[in-house]
């Protein structure tokens, strides 16, 4: 289980408030959000569930890189936030 | 004539309505978004807007009310495959199926993949004919990393027949509603790879193509080194000399009713891509390409480098209006078939595509 957090510039797309979901990794953990929110899964993940290029997923205040933060174990006291890179400014 | 005009720009959709022989700004769609291109689909009144968010990627929306509302669609999604397998990087243009196919809708994509919808946008498949030819491995991209489907041309006489353009991948025709295609850019010829590659058709870079709707035999190209007309059903392209100004640009718009009138949008040249001089100017040609019309009256002749992008020119259907929407925000409107313009706006964001509708 971890809380998940999305970025605000995702309102009407994610959740508003932290999310507490099940899962050993951040990629378990978000396959619990994508059934409640349609369209996020595309807003996060690109054609082939690649993390896309802007999009920036910090795990417990690190950011990993990438589709390495797919697979990155998670606990209970995890904090996941999904934000948008400003590399894509 | 058409009641409204849009300009799809780096921060949203702007939409115009006709005020006598104004124009006025009605309102903005997904202000703050970049709008890559809208399809009107005048057989049904759908708009369908293509976002390219920089963040959270291409994005399709709807509207069945005129602009009202607007409802998110999936868009085309590539097949899964492995590492390194391609992503949809930019929905570029889309094109409405004819009138016996209610529901058809083409998608040109970045890399390069052409896709097909026939429940208004609901779904969509990728045309896999064409992405598994082998020669589609010889396109590459030009001004992007990838290739690039820009343009698709639905015969008026026969709505299975199909065209499209790549850059850079030349020009392809399906005569059996995509099942299968054929390289059509013989002709064409290029100067931007060694001699022994300039004629191969499939690495061509037209940089748009355009269809004239009631002499549908004929196209035009914008090349990127050229101009170039076909008079024979896409059998074999000519390269038009003697053009004026410059004979690089990206857009052509094609006269609905004649054949041979087209308008052009040129700039100095791919290193460039300026207006000569700093002038902006639209060449005319009311002859096939034997001679053009330098037009400049309403444009700006003086420190100006606005670039007009491949979907940036548009005609009417009654071949007198047409609008241009440049990479600094201008946006400029004629009533007499380019013989003067007059400026909608000069302070626009970049411009990408403009329609009637």
């Amino acid at each position: 289980m971890a809380t998940v957090h999305f970025t605000a510039h995702l309102d009407g797309i994610a959740p508003t408030e932290p999310l507490k979901v099940d899962g050993e990794t951040v990629v378990e953990a978000l396959s619990h959000v994508w059934p409640l929110y349609k369209r996020l899964r595309g807003y996060v993940l690109d054609d082939q569930d690649r993390v896309r290029k802007h999009i920036a997923i910090f795990i417990d205040g690190n950011l990993i890189r990438g589709n390495a933060a797919l697979s990155h174990p998670v606990s209970v006291e995890t904090e996941i936030h999904v934000l948008q890179a400003l590399s894509g400014g | 004539m058409a009641s409204r005009m849009f300009a799809a720009t780096r921060k949203g959709l702007m939409e115009y309505r006709r005020n006598g022989t104004n124009w006025d700004h009605a309102r903005t769609h997904f202000i703050g978004d970049p709008v890559a291109n809208l399809l009107v689909d005048d057989r049904d009144d759908a708009l369908y807007a293509a976002l390219d968010l920089g963040h959270f990627g291409v994005k399709l929306h709807r509207s069945r009310d005129g602009g009202e509302s607007w409802q998110e669609l999936d868009p085309p999604k590539y097949p899964k495959g492995g590492d390194g397998a391609p992503s949809l990087v930019l929905l570029w243009t889309m094109a409405a199926g004819g009138p016996d196919q209610p529901g058809r809708l083409w998608a040109g994509t970045l890399p390069g993949g052409l896709f097909r919808s026939d429940d208004h946008g609901e779904t969509w498949s990728m045309v896999e004919s064409l992405w598994n030819m082998p020669d589609r491995e010889k396109w590459f991209g030009g001004g992007t990393d990838v290739p690039g489907l820009h343009s698709i041309c639905v015969d008026p006489r026969d709505s299975r027949r199909i065209a499209i353009a790549v850059s850079c991948g030349g020009t392809w025709v399906s005569e059996d509603d995509g099942e299968s295609w054929r390289v059509c850019s013989h002709g064409m010829w290029a100067e931007y790879v060694p001699p022994e590659a300039k004629f191969d058709p499939v690495t061509q870079d037209p940089h748009i193509m355009v269809q004239c709707a009631a002499a549908p035999d004929v196209y035009w190209v914008q090349h990127h080194n050229g101009i170039f007309r076909c008079g024979d059903n896409l059998e074999s392209w000519q390269e038009v000399t003697g053009v004026p100004v410059s004979n690089f640009g990206f857009a052509v718009a094609v006269h609905p009713h004649d054949p041979n009138t087209a308008w052009f949008a040129p700039a100095l040249d791919d290193a460039a891509r300026y207006p000569v001089d700093g002038k902006v100017v639209v060449m005319r040609t009311k002859d096939g390409g034997k001679s053009f019309d330098v037009i400049r009256e309403g444009l700006p002749q003086n420190q100006a480098y606005d670039l007009v992008y491949r979907h940036g020119l548009a005609v009417d259907d009654t071949g007198n209006e047409l609008l241009m929407g440049s990479t600094t925000g201008s946006l400029w409107f004629t009533a007499d078939g380019a013989d003067s313009w007059t400026l909608v706006n000069a302070h626009l964001p970049p411009v990408y595509a403009v329609k009637f509708g």
